[in-house]
């Protein structure tokens, strides 16, 4: 089927996979209210298993989506395998923190419906902010996923650290809303339209218009905030650490998806005329991300928030392949993204399991020993961690295989080798933790703690971690359907590199 | 008419003291008022473009309205769960959470 976007009902199709989610999230909400009546009680489990009954039925549509094709790239909203492809990695990082979080909630005593249908509407901004070619698209899909996660963040109210969390997430989180919508208008103003596939012509005589380009830079540091980039990363380490820790695992892995797939749609694909210019403030900014958040990331104590700061640093590993802006980098990028989100959301995953009633032990010595006491979910999580730092035998090593490869395509030998020092400081702390897992001695009263996940989390934390395994030794088949999915993106080159079919 | 020089100038100064504000000011309450003036500073500059660059930038002026309503709503949501805490609003007392 071809859309043309003639008829408005062709947008209803174009939309179909966010209208079901938007739809299932209201019903969510619902059937949550239904049950309770005026009671004050925790929401039943069936509202977590519906809700991961709504992002099945979504991802059922987004894969229908595969079927129809736009008549031409100009349309509002994107018709393509990229959108598909990251709308996949969203679903499955937004199912990955319902998951984790059956049991969790009910332990911090905020289990309540709203959480379920808040997630999935932060889920729907994210899936319409992979899809965005329009700038004022763009804004609202980022304000639909933003408002909906500075509640999240705060969702547990009487606790005074997610309330601080929430409260600097949402005043930085909105000051970069500032910075991106005065950029739309001064882009807007000087192109004459937000469409992207309207500026794309006008570029070369835009390219000496200082208003375009100040609008640029504004988008720019407009988006740096939301992927969380070093220095426009203040917000994230409290908001990552205040926030209930599946709220975490998934604006540690969805958000930074789907900011990530704007920044390659506006930047890579949309500015790629203005390469020159924005390419060299990406690339400061992508040295000091991978670099400050490695070294910072070493001095902490808290396993949560060290996450925070390897999520800062892989923040700065994407930046790289998006800088390459071409076919190489972008599937290079779509990979990396599968495979962070399986180990970031994962290793989160790990921390609620580790933790004691309402309290949250983050500190390194609680891990002392945990190795031993839960083998199961020790070896995964010892997985995880090395995927994360990029050890061979891993997905995370593939991962940056390709991001160097691409990186050293587009001539970018600075940043590869960048990428590859900074990992090597990553090990470090990476490292640090699977010591302390497995040398040391758990304190006698720890022994016989048991361990406070529940079974589907248990489950999804062994499937991802099987996953990451096989991204090593099989990781032909999705390297070849990424290639694929960048095709509407970039001309790709005849052969692709590595170890595809 | 006025020119649209004079509108730009106007939206740029605004913006300029939103973001200045948010530098510089310590009250929650404050900063989010200084974060509305950086919104309506774009807000302006939108309307005073769309007679040279098309209607769509009054009708993006609403989608604006819209989403500035939904963040004040959560955003002062937020601000009185923290207080209830810390008593303040005074965004220096926030330090549970650092480095």
């Amino acid at each position: 089927m071809t859309l043309d976007f003639a008829s408005q009902a062709d947008y209803l199709l174009a939309l179909l996979p966010e209208i079901v989610l938007s739809l299932w999230a209201m019903l969510v909400l619902m059937v949550d209210v239904f049950q309770k009546g005026n009671r004050v009680e925790a929401s039943r489990p069936v509202v977590a298993w519906l809700s991961l009954a709504g992002l099945v039925v979504t991802a059922a549509a987004n894969g229908w989506l595969l079927t129809i094709e736009e008549a031409a790239v100009t349309g509002m909203v994107a018709v393509d395998s990229f959108r598909v492809f990251v709308n996949f990695i969203v679903l499955i990082a937004a199912a990955l923190a319902i998951l984790i979080s059956i049991g969790y909630l009910d332990r911090r005593g905020i289990n309540r419906g709203e959480f379920y249908a808040l997630l999935l509407f932060a889920t729907v901004g994210m899936m319409l902010l992979g899809a965005a070619r329009d700038l004022i698209l763009l804004f609202l899909a980022l304000e639909l996923m933003s408002v909906a996660l500075y509640v999240l963040v705060g969702f547990d109210r009487r606790d005074p650290r997610s309330s601080e969390g929430a409260l600097k997430y949402f005043l930085l989180g909105s000051f970069s809303s500032g910075f991106l919508l005065y950029g739309i208008a001064l882009v807007f103003g000087s192109a004459r339209s937000t469409n992207l596939s309207a500026i794309v012509p006008l570029l070369p005589s835009l390219q000496e218009s200082p208003m375009f380009l100040i609008g640029a830079g504004l988008l720019l540091v407009g988006l740096a905030f939301k992927v969380a980039v070093m220095p426009f990363h203040v917000w994230t380490p409290d908001a990552y650490d205040g926030a209930p820790t599946p709220v975490t695992a998934l604006m540690a892995t969805g958000v930074k998806a789907a900011a990530f797939a704007a920044f390659i749609r506006v930047f890579a694909v949309g500015f790629a005329g203005i390469y020159n210019e924005w390419s060299v403030v990406l690339s400061w900014l992508a040295l000091l991300t991978m670099f400050g958040a490695n070294l910072i990331a070493l001095t902490q104590g808290s396993v949560k928030r060290m996450l925070a700061y390897s999520s800062i640093a892989h923040a700065g590993y994407l930046l790289v392949a998006v800088l390459a802006a071409n076919a190489y980098g972008a599937a290079a990028f779509l990979f990396y993204l599968l495979v962070y989100t399986l180990m970031t959301a994962g290793a989160f995953g790990i921390v609620i399991a580790n933790s004691r009633g309402a309290n949250e032990l983050n500190k390194l010595d609680d891990y002392a020993g945990f190795g031993w006491r839960e083998p199961l979910l020790g070896a995964v999580f010892s997985i995880f961690l090395l995927s994360l730092a990029g050890f061979p035998l891993t997905g995370g090593f593939i991962g940056k295989l390709y991001i160097l490869r691409s990186s050293l395509e587009a001539g970018n030998v600075e940043l590869a080798v960048s990428l590859v020092l900074a990992s090597v400081i990553s090990y470090f702390y990476y490292l640090r933790v699977v010591v302390v897992m497995y040398m040391r001695p758990a304190p006698a009263e720890e022994a016989n703690r048991t361990v406070l996940l529940t079974g589907p989390g248990q489950l999804a934390m062994s499937v991802s971690a099987v996953a990451v395994l096989a991204l090593f030794f099989v990781p032909g088949w999705v390297l070849d359907v990424a290639q694929r999915s960048v095709a509407s993106l970039f001309t790709v080159p005849g052969t692709f590199f590595g170890l595809g079919p | 008419m006025l020119p649209l020089n004079a509108a730009l100038f106007l939206s740029a100064i605004l913006f300029a003291i939103g973001t200045a504000g948010v530098v510089v000011r310590r009250n929650a309450i404050i900063l989010f008022m200084c974060i509305e003036l950086m919104l309506n500073a774009a807000n302006l500059a939108f309307v005073a473009l769309s007679p040279y660059a098309g209607i769509d930038g009054q009708v993006i002026v609403f989608f604006v309205i819209a989403v500035a309503a939904a963040e004040a709503a959560v955003g002062l949501a937020i601000i009185i769960a923290v207080f209830r805490h810390a008593e303040s609003v005074d965004i220096r007392n926030f330090s549970l959470l650092r480095w």
